[in-house]
C-alpha cells in the first residue's frame, strides 16, 4: 500500500507545531500502524532528517504507552484496539491519514506526537492505593469476596492509564480514567476503610490538574481501547458525593 | 576474588530464618539518614522501593517510561506461582522448590531457591491486601490454576492480565509513598552509568529523557531492578525499550555477569510475518492444553503449503506429523517450554515447516473443536482466538493456527549473593536483571514471583545489614568519582552524536539480532558459535563507525536512546557467545548439538559444568574472566529430565 500521512510535528513544549506530510510507500497490511511509523522513521533518519517522535513500548495493548490520534479519533478506527496492535489491513491503498497527538491542556506535547501524562500519576499518588504495608496482611483467603464483585472490580482495575478518554473529550476530562480506580477500590472490601476520603483526594487532584469537566457525551466509552464502562462514572459521583455529606 | 555466595549454613528450611536473625539492623532514627537509590520500577523495583520508604529510608526510583506503571511486567498474562496448597492437592514450599530446581535442570541455587519458594505465599497475601483483583471462585475465595506442566495447581492469576494487576498493585504502593514524600520518582530517566566510590556503588548518572540533561545521584546504596536483555536478538516478547544498558554500565565497573547465554525461548509464539516486524506477540502456554501441535510429514507438502497451494485442511491424517506426540508418548503436546522449541526448530531445519516463510508449525484445534464444541474452546481461549486474528488475519476456528519459538526471557544477568548484592559492594539486583533463582530455565509464573519476592521481602532485610556496616554518614556528592563518571558519560553521549555514517540503529540491531538467532539461539555449537564471535565484533566495531544517530543531546533524542542500548547489546552479545561456547554442557534453554543423549535430549556434564558462570570485565577487547561459583546440592539428587 502506498499513503500520504500529515503528521503533526513540534519540537518541544514552547514552541508552535505544524502539520508535515509524508509518504509512506510499500506498506503491508500485515504491519501495524506502528511498525509503519518505523518504516518511514527509518527512511527519514536515512535522508538524515529527524524522525517522528512517538510513545510506545509493549506493542501489546496492555502498557498504556501508546497514543496518537488518527483521523480524528484517539487509537484510530477500530474499536476496543490501542494503536500499536492497530493494524494496516484497517485502511485501504492510497488513503491519506492524519496524526495528532492527545490534545487537552493537562497533556502538554513533549515533542511531535509524545505528551506528557503524568498529571495521571498524580492523581493516582493522591490516594489511588490501600493503606497497607508490607508483611502483616491476614492470609489471603481469610478475605472472600463473591465472584461477581471481584469481576466487576476487577473490569475496572484493566483501565492502562493511557490518556485517550481525555483525548475523546471536548471537555477532556478525566472521568473515565479516575472513575475506574475510585470504583475498583469501592468495590471491594479491601477499599472500604479509605473509601470516601479517597474518592475525595482524587476527585479533588483531578480538579486541581486542570481536567474538564464531564458533560455526558460518552466520547470517552466509546475510545477507550479497554471498554471502561461509563457506569464507573456515575458510581465516582456517588462516592464524592457522600464524602462530601460526610464531611458535612 | 573468590566468589562467596554467602548462603548460610544449616537445614535447608531453616536458612532464611536464621539468616534474617544474623542481619545487622538499622536503627529506626537513623533510617531516614540513608538514601537507597532503586532503578527500574517494575515488580521488583516498585517493590523494593514502596517497602524500603515504609521501612523510614529515603528513595530515589527511576525509569524510562513516562510512568512507573509502564515497565515490562506489565505485559506478563499467564499467573504467579505461590505454594499455599489451597487446593489440597499435595503441593508446599519443599515442592515448588524441587519444582523449580529440577525445571532450571540443576543449575540454581538450593538455598535460593527454597527461599524463594518459602517466601512465595507471603506475596500473595500482600497482593490481596493491595486490592489486586485475582481470579475468585463462587465461594469467594482465590482460583488456582495448573500451569506449564506442573503437577499441582499453585499458580494465581488475574484473567490473561497477571502481570498489569501485580504491578498496578505495587504501583499503588509506591504512589503511597511518593506521596508522603519518602519516594522521589524520575520518569523518563535512563540510568548511564553507576558511580563508584572507594569500591563502592555510591551513585548513579542518569539522562533525563525529555531535557537531556545528564544529572548524578548519590545514595548509599544502588538497586539495579532494570530487568532482563532478551532485545538483543532483536525480534522478542519483550517491551520495545527493554534494554541491558544498566547491568551492562555495572558489568563494566566490576559487578559479574552469571550464564550470560541462559535464555529462555517460548515455543508459542505468532511467527514472524515480514523483515518489517518490530517485536514478536506470546501466545498463552496454556493452549498447548488442548491444541496438537503437527507438520506435514513430507518437504513436498510442506512446500506445496508454503506456496500457498494448498490448504492446510486438505492434508491427510496419514500425511501429518504429531512430532510431539508421537516422540513423548507420555507428556505430548505439554512438554516443557525447552523442548517443545528445540523441536519446531528442528522440523522447520527438516524443511517440513509451514507458513510462507516455512518458519511455523501448526496448533489445531480441530479435534477440540470436534470433541467440545466450538463454544467451550471459545470459552476457554476466545481473547487468545481474537488476538491472534488480529495479527494475522486468519481464522484459528477454521484453520490452525501457525506458531513458532521466540526470546521470551533470560535467566542470566548479574552475579548476585544471597542478599542480592553483586561483586561490587553497596550494588545489588533484583528480579530478571539478576541471575539469581530460575537455573538454566526458568518455570512458567515464576518470574512474577521472584521479582516480588526480591522486592517486598528479601532486599529489605538484606540491604539493611550493609547499610547499618556502612553507616549514616552522609555521601559526598562533590567527590571528584561523580564528576569523573559523568564526564565520561557524557563523552559517550557526544561519540554517538558524532556518529553521521549511513547506516540506522535499527539495521545493525537486525544484524546482531539474526546472528544471535542464528548462532545463540534454540542451539548451538562451537563452529559456529566462534563464527558469529567473530560477527559480532566486526559488526560492533562498523557500528562506532557507520551508524547514523541525528539530532543534539538537549532535546528528546530517540535515535540517541536506541544507540546507546544498541551499542551495549553488542558488547553483550559476545560476551553470551563466550559463554555459550564455554559450557561445553547441553542444560535447560542451553543446547550444544555436540551433548545430547542418543534420543536427541540435552546431556548436562554435572561433573564438569555444575557450577555458575560469572564473568569478569577487563577492559575493552579484553577477554573477560571466568570465575566458577561451585553449585551444591545437598537436598536433591541430580536426574536426567525426561519427558517420554
Ligand atoms: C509477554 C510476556 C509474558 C510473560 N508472562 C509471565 C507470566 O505469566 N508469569 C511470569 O512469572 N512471568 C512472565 N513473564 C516474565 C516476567 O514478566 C518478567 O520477567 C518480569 O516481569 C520482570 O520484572 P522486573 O521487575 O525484573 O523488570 P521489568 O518489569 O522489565 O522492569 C524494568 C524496569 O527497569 C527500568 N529500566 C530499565 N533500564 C533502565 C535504565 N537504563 N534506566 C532507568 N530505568 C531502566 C524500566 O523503566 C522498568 O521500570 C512474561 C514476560 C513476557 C515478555
Ligand atoms: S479509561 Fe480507557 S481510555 Fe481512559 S485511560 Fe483508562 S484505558 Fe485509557
Ligand atoms: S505500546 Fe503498550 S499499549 Fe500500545
Amino acid at each position: 500500500m502506498n499513503l500520504t500521512l500529515k503528521v503533526w510535528r513540534q519540537k518541544n513544549s514552547t514552541s508552535t507545531g505544524k502539520f508535515v506530510t509524508y509518504k509512506a510507500e510499500e506498506i503491508s497490511p500485515d504491519m501495524s500502524f506502528l511498525e509503519m511509523l518505523d518504516v518511514v522513521n527509518e527512511g527519514l533518519v536515512k535522508k538524515k532528517e529527524e524522525p517522528i517522535q512517538f510513545d510506545h513500548d509493549c506493542r501489546e495493548g496492555i502498557c498504556g504507552m501508546c497514543s496518537l490520534v488518527i483521523n480524528g479519533e484517539p487509537h484510530g478506527p477500530k474499536r476496543a484496539t490501542t494503536t500499536c496492535q492497530l493494524h494496516m489491513r484497517s485502511f485501504k491503498d492510497k488513503d491519506t491519514i492524519v496524526i495528532e497527538p492527545w490534545r487537552a491542556n493537562s497533556f502538554p506535547v513533549v515533542k511531535d506526537l509524545a505528551v506528557d501524562r503524568s498529571a495521571f500519576d498524580r492523581i493516582q499518588q493522591a490516594g489511588g492505593y490501600v493503606s497497607v504495608g508490607t508483611g502483616g496482611v491476614p492470609d489471603a483467603n481469610e478475605i472472600a469476596i463473591p465472584k461477581v464483585i471481584a469481576d466487576e472490580a476487577f473490569n475496572s482495575a484493566t483501565c492502562i492509564g493511557c490518556g485517550a478518554c481525555v483525548a475523546a473529550c471536548k471537555n477532556a476530562s478525566a472521568m473515565l480514567f479516575v472513575s475506574a480506580k475510585i470504583s475498583q477500590y469501592a468495590m471491594l472490601p479491601q477499599g472500604q476503610p479509605e473509601r470516601y476520603q479517597r474518592a475525595e483526594a482524587m476527585v479533588m487532584k483531578m480538579d486541581e490538574e486542570g481536567f474538564g469537566s464531564c458533560t455526558n457525551t460518552y466520547a470517552c466509552e466509546a475510545q477507550c481501547p479497554k471498554e471502561i464502562k461509563v457506569t464507573n462514572i456515575a458510581r465516582m459521583n456517588r462516592e464524592f458525593f457522600t464524602a462530601e455529606f460526610i464531611k458535612g | 576474588m573468590k566468589l562467596d555466595a554467602k548462603i548460610p549454613v544449616g537445614p535447608l528450611a531453616e536458612k532464611w530464618t536464621k539468616h534474617k536473625f544474623n542481619l545487622k539492623l538499622v536503627n529506626p532514627a537513623n533510617k531516614r539518614k540513608y538514601d537507597v537509590i532503586v532503578v527500574g520500577t517494575g515488580l521488583a523495583g516498585a517493590s523494593a522501593a514502596a517497602s524500603l520508604a515504609e521501612l523510614g529510608y529515603n528513595v530515589k526510583a527511576f525509569c524510562f517510561q513516562d510512568s512507573p506503571r509502564r515497565a515490562h511486567s506489565i505485559a506478563a498474562q499467564g499467573g504467579i506461582n505461590a505454594a499455599k496448597n489451597y487446593q489440597n492437592d499435595g503441593d508446599s514450599v519443599f515442592r515448588l522448590f524441587y519444582d523449580t530446581i529440577k525445571g532450571g535442570d540443576y543449575r540454581s541455587r538450593e538455598g535460593n531457591v527454597y527461599r524463594l519458594a518459602e517466601v512465595s505465599v507471603n506475596i500473595i497475601d500482600q497482593c490481596v491486601a493491595q486490592g489486586v483483583p485475582f481470579a475468585r471462585e463462587y465461594g469467594g475465595l482465590l482460583d488456582n490454576r495448573s500451569f506449564g506442566g506442573a503437577q499441582v495447581s499453585r499458580t494465581f492469576y488475574a484473567r490473561g492480565q497477571t502481570g498489569q494487576q501485580l504491578l498496578l498493585g505495587a504501583y499503588s504502593a509506591l504512589n503511597r509513598q511518593i506521596n508522603q514524600g519518602t519516594v522521589k520518582m524520575y520518569t523518563r530517566s535512563e540510568m548511564l552509568d553507576v558511580v563508584l566510590v572507594d569500591g563502592k556503588a555510591q551513585g548513579i548518572v542518569t539522562r533525563n529523557l525529555v531535557s537531556g540533561e545528564v544529572e548524578t545521584h548519590a545514595g548509599h546504596a544502588v538497586l539495579l531492578c532494570t530487568g532482563g536483555y532478551g532485545n538483543v536478538f532483536y525480534l522478542s516478547t519483550n517491551a520495545m525499550g527493554s534494554n541491558v544498558t544498566a547491568a551492562w554500565r555495572a558489568h563494566k565497573r566490576g559487578a559479574y555477569m552469571a550464564n550470560p547465554c541462559y535464555t529462555q525461548i517460548h515455543p508459542t509464539c505468532i511467527p514472524v510475518s515480514g523483515d518489517h516486524q518490530s517485536k514478536l506477540t506470546l501466545m498463552s502456554e496454556s493452549l498447548r492444553n488442548d491444541g496438537r501441535v503437527w507438520v506435514p510429514k513430507t518437504k513436498e507438502i510442506a512446500a506445496r503449503l508454503q506456496k500457498g497451494e494448498i490448504k492446510a485442511k486438505e492434508i491427510k491424517e496419514e500425511d501429518r506429523d504429531y512430532y510431539l506426540e508421537r516422540k513423548y508418548p507420555s507428556f505430548g503436546n505439554l512438554v516443557p517450554r525447552d523442548v517443545a522449541s528445540r523441536n519446531a526448530k528442528e522440523v522447520c531445519d527438516n524443511g517440513q515447516g509451514v507458513g510462507k516463510s516455512g518458519l511455523a508449525v501448526y496448533l489445531d484445534f480441530a479435534d477440540s473443536i470436534k470433541r467440545l464444541g466450538q463454544p467451550e474452546v471459545a470459552a476457554r481461549y476466545g481473547n487468545l482466538f481474537d488476538m491472534y486474528q488480529q495479527i494475522t488475519d486468519e481464522n484459528p476456528y477454521e484453520t490452525p493456527m501457525r506458531i513458532y519459538p521466540a526470546v521470551h526471557y533470560t535467566m542470566g544477568g548479574l552475579w548476585v549473593d544471597y542478599n542480592l548484592m553483586t561483586s561490587v559492594p553497596g550494588l545489588y539486583a533484583l528480579g530478571e536483571a539478576n541471575f539469581s533463582d530460575h537455573g538454566a530455565n526458568r518455570l512458567g509464573a515464576s518470574a512474577l514471583m521472584q521479582g516480588l519476592a526480591d522486592g517486598y521481602f528479601v532486599i529489605p532485610y538484606t540491604v539493611g545489614d550493609y547499610l547499618a556496616n556502612i553507616g549514616p554518614a552522609p555521601i559526598d556528592a562533590t567527590r571528584p568519582e561523580f564528576a569523573k563518571t559523568k564526564a565520561e558519560v557524557q563523552e559517550r553521549i557526544n561519540k554517538l552524536l558524532s556518529l553521521r555514517g549511513t547506516k540506522t540503529v535499527d539495521e545493525y540491531h537486525r544484524d546482531l539480532g539474526k546472528i544471535m538467532w542464528e548462532y545463540c539461539g534454540m542451539s548451538r555449537n562451537a563452529e559456529d558459535l566462534k563464527r558469529a564471535k567473530a560477527m559480532v565484533s566486526e559488526l560492533r566495531a562498523d557500528f562506532w563507525k557507520n551508524v547514523i544517530v541525528l539530532g543534539e543531546n538537549e532535546e528528546v533524542n530517540q535515535s540517541l536512546e536506541k544507540a546507546g542500548r544498541v551499542a551495549d547489546f553488542l558488547e553483550l552479545g559476545e560476551l553470551m557467545i563466550d559463554d555459550a561456547l564455554n559450557r561445553d554442557e547441553s542444560c535447560g534453554g542451553h543446547f550444544r548439538e555436540e551433548y545430547q543423549t542418543p534420543e536427541g535430549e540435552a546431556l548436562r556434564n554435572d561433573d564438569e559444568f555444575a557450577y555458575v558462570a560469572a564473568w569478569g570485565y577487563k577492559g575493552d577487547n579484553m577477554p573477560e574472566e571466568l570465575h566458577k561459583e561451585e553449585l551444591e546440592f545437598e537436598n536433591v539428587k541430580l536426574t536426567q529430565r525426561s519427558y517420554k
